[in-house]
């Protein structure tokens, strides 16, 4: 499938601990048809930069709900949201504390240590 | 580092993770639960569209000695017959415990709906709609634990150690994904609920957190795995085309509710080719079913993705709507009309049938380590039932909670053993940052994927096998200890992935071990160089570690001795 569409997409990503002091990077990956953004981000930890920190759990099935970033401006569930050849711009959640990168703290807090 | 202090300690906060923490606490026990994702929302529960199976005998009559006979038929000879039947004997309990703590069944004149599902003799199955079963169990399961005064819920904490005293366990060292701390816990039992190894194949179904670290962490404690080279690799998974929001193994209800065809590249219905009668039944047997499909696209008869054609355009718009309502819709908002679209599919690893050798009470041979869910090695043989995960996920969650509740209550609390600090010592070693051009852990986890899927998949050979035991010996003793780390203590992902690469590396060298070893071809074990079964293989397989090497011994398999005997 690789072969026969090799498009590429830049995905351009807020990184950093700080809302502030963030930079964004552009990132360009191999871009296959219907591919949701959660399939780019994971592509770029596995091929470009594993530090990018990102949370999900069920990758595809969208039943965890715990993938959520901000989408060209919009808070989606990057599962769901396709991503398309060019330009995908993708922050973390706006309101919620910043831990590090797209991961902010969504964590209940009776859940936390 | 933090300290915490409980009776009991739960690994996984699934359904068998969720369920033991409610037992345990309603039997007195202080509980403290833990999850790598989310409580509630990492595992492999809240993904399970489809069904649970139990002789609830509200559709039709049926009793669960006759789910007892399909579920054995189904394990070919291998199931540890005393766990198959306290899984079929407590379903129906579990399933109405869940239905007046609000799970919504689907019902039918007042009773709950029950289907047929392949290998099902009786209509057993039932489900939330529309395929949200998963999903609605687990919600019923984290509102019940939320009343619980004495369980606490911690999320983001990957279990990297199960500490073990003279045969006796007595808590684990936990990974604080948020700050990358280590947080030390002390438990009087220990349950094991993180079961799950599938994502150690390239093509699988899994969520993040089914790297099988609860098989690894079992084996490390001094515990016995069983009938580890059974992995069911189901059918048909989605390949094509790009599905988003979904689980890949959706297309299972539409074909035993609807009706599906499965065609090769050349649309030719091929199953009943291979001794299925699947023929206008549509309820061919998991394995057989994945058999046919591989043996397709090996003899050049696959489709473009490598794998078969599943064909519902018989079916009226109006039927498929009736049947999955708002799934429909989602499959059109990615392009899949089935009135006019195939899609194609093809085996995936699924489930494990095998996993953490238990008794009864799902002991392991640890004192106080327990075991629950898929974890659980034994109870479905060479080959599970569809519905049968859920059912297992309650009932062996259930009890092991009981156990571990009952034994911690007569026990003491053990701290600051020699093992405590060896364990501490061991994670100090892990550097941050290796060679500049050394693989990531996220890496090599790919490279074991596409190792494992390859030699190690639904289709085996001794040359296959004996080269990713191979690999996988490199990865754990060369390339394990040099691999290439981020700086940095929030929310490291590398320092993660590098722990659970280690699990991953000594659950797949489990599985890979046990398929050598077996020389036949049963249930979902296929060697392509022992086609046959082997009635001299009709045993399970045990595996252990001694002297740091995995070392396998067989046993036959445990039989009912007759109804009501033994404490199962």
């Amino acid at each position: 499938m690789a072969e026969r569409s090799a498009r590429t997409a830049i995905l351009r990503i807020r990184r950093g601990a700080s809302r502030r002091a963030g930079r964004m990077q552009d990132f360009k990956i191999v871009y296959e048809e219907g591919m949701s953004v959660l399939d780019g981000l994971r592509w770029i930890r596995i091929h470009l930069d594993s530090s990018l920190a990102i949370r999900y759990s069920c990758i595809n099935a969208n039943a965890c709900k715990t993938c959520m970033a901000r989408v060209n401006g919009k808070v989606e569930y990057t599962c769901l949201a396709k991503l398309n050849p060019g330009v995908t711009t993708v922050e973390p959640m706006p309101k919620r504390p910043l831990i590090r990168d797209l991961v902010t703290d969504t964590v209940p807090d009776e859940e936390k240590l | 580092m933090h300290q915490l202090s409980t009776d009991v300690l739960i690994v996984g906060a699934g359904g068998a993770g969720m369920y033991a923490a409610i037992t345990a606490a309603l039997a007195g026990a202080s509980v403290i639960l833990l999850d790598k994702s989310l409580v509630g929302r990492g595992g492999a529960t809240v993904m399970a569209q489809m069904t649970v199976a139990a002789a609830l005998g509200q559709q039709e009559a049926d009793v669960w000695t006759t789910h007892l006979e399909d579920t054995v038929n189904a394990g070919r000879g291998l199931c540890n017959e005393e766990l198959s039947a306290l899984l079929c004997r407590e379903a129906p309990a579990r399933i109405l415990e869940m239905d007046a703590w609000g799970t919504r069944w689907a019902r039918e004149n007042g009773h709950i709906k029950q289907e047929l599902a392949p290998g099902h003799s009786r209509k057993r199955c039932c489900y939330v709609d529309f395929l949200n079963t998963g999903p609605a169990v687990a919600a019923t399961l984290r509102r019940k634990v939320g009343e619980m005064q004495n369980v606490r819920r911690l999320s983001n904490i990957a279990v990297i150690e199960i500490l073990v005293h003279e045969g006796r366990a007595f808590g684990a060292v936990g990974l604080h994904i948020a700050d990358g701390e280590l947080v030390m816990f002390h438990a009087k039992s220990v349950i094991l609920a993180a079961g799950g190894l599938t994502k150690l194949f390239a093509r699988n179904s899994a969520s993040a957190n089914m790297g099988g670290e609860a098989y690894a962490l079992a084996l490390w404690a001094g515990a016995e795995l069983v009938d580890m080279e059974f992995v069911q690799f189901f059918p048909i998974g989605h390949l094509a085309p790009r599905l988003v929001g979904m689980d890949p193994i959706l297309w299972d209800p539409f074909r035993y509710k609807l009706g599906g065809k499965l065609l090769n590249g050349r649309f030719e219905e091929f199953v009943d080719r291979y001794g299925g009668a699947d023929f206008g039944r549509y309820t061919a047997m998991r394995d057989l079913a994945a058999y046919a499909i591989l043996k397709e696209v090996e003899a050049g008869r696959g489709t473009p993705h490598g794998g078969a054609y599943l064909d519902f355009r018989h079916i009226s718009d109006q039927q498929l709507r009736a049947a999955f309502g708002p799934v429909i819709d989602r499959l059109l908002a990615n392009g899949i009309d089935l009135t006019k679209n195939v899609v194609e599919v093809g085996p995936m690893a699924h489930y494990h049938m095998g996993g953490v050798r238990v008794n009864a009470d799902m002991a392991t041979r640890v004192a106080g380590l327990y075991a629950a869910g898929e974890a659980v090695g034994g109870a479905n043989g060479a080959n599970r039932l569809s519905g049968n995960a859920i059912s297992e996920a309650f009932v062996f969650g259930a009890r092991a909670g009981a156990a571990a509740a009952e034994y911690a209550l007569r026990a003491t609390l053990l701290r600051d053993m020699p093992p405590v600090r060896a364990a501490f010592e061991g994670l100090e070693a892990l550097s941050h940052g290796g060679a500049k051009d050394a693989p990531t852990p996220a890496a090599l986890q790919a490279e074991l994927q596409t190792v494992m899927w390859e030699q190690a998949g639904p289709f085996r050979t001794e040359e296959k096998l004996t080269a990713a035991l191979q690999r996988i010996q490199r990865m754990r003793l060369d390339d394990l200890p040099n691999l290439r780390l981020s700086q940095g203590n929030s929310f490291n992902l590398d320092v993660q992935d590098w722990f659970e690469l280690r699990a991953m590396l000594a659950t797949a060298e489990s599985v890979v071990t046990a398929a050598l070893a077996r020389r036949e071809s049963r249930g979902a074990h296929q060697r392509e160089d022992f086609s046959d079964a082997d009635e001299s293989f009709l045993k399970n397989q045990l595996l252990e570690l001694k002297s740091g090497k995995l070392v396998s011994r067989w046993l036959a398999p445990a039989r009912r001795r007759s109804k009501g005997a033994g404490h199962g």
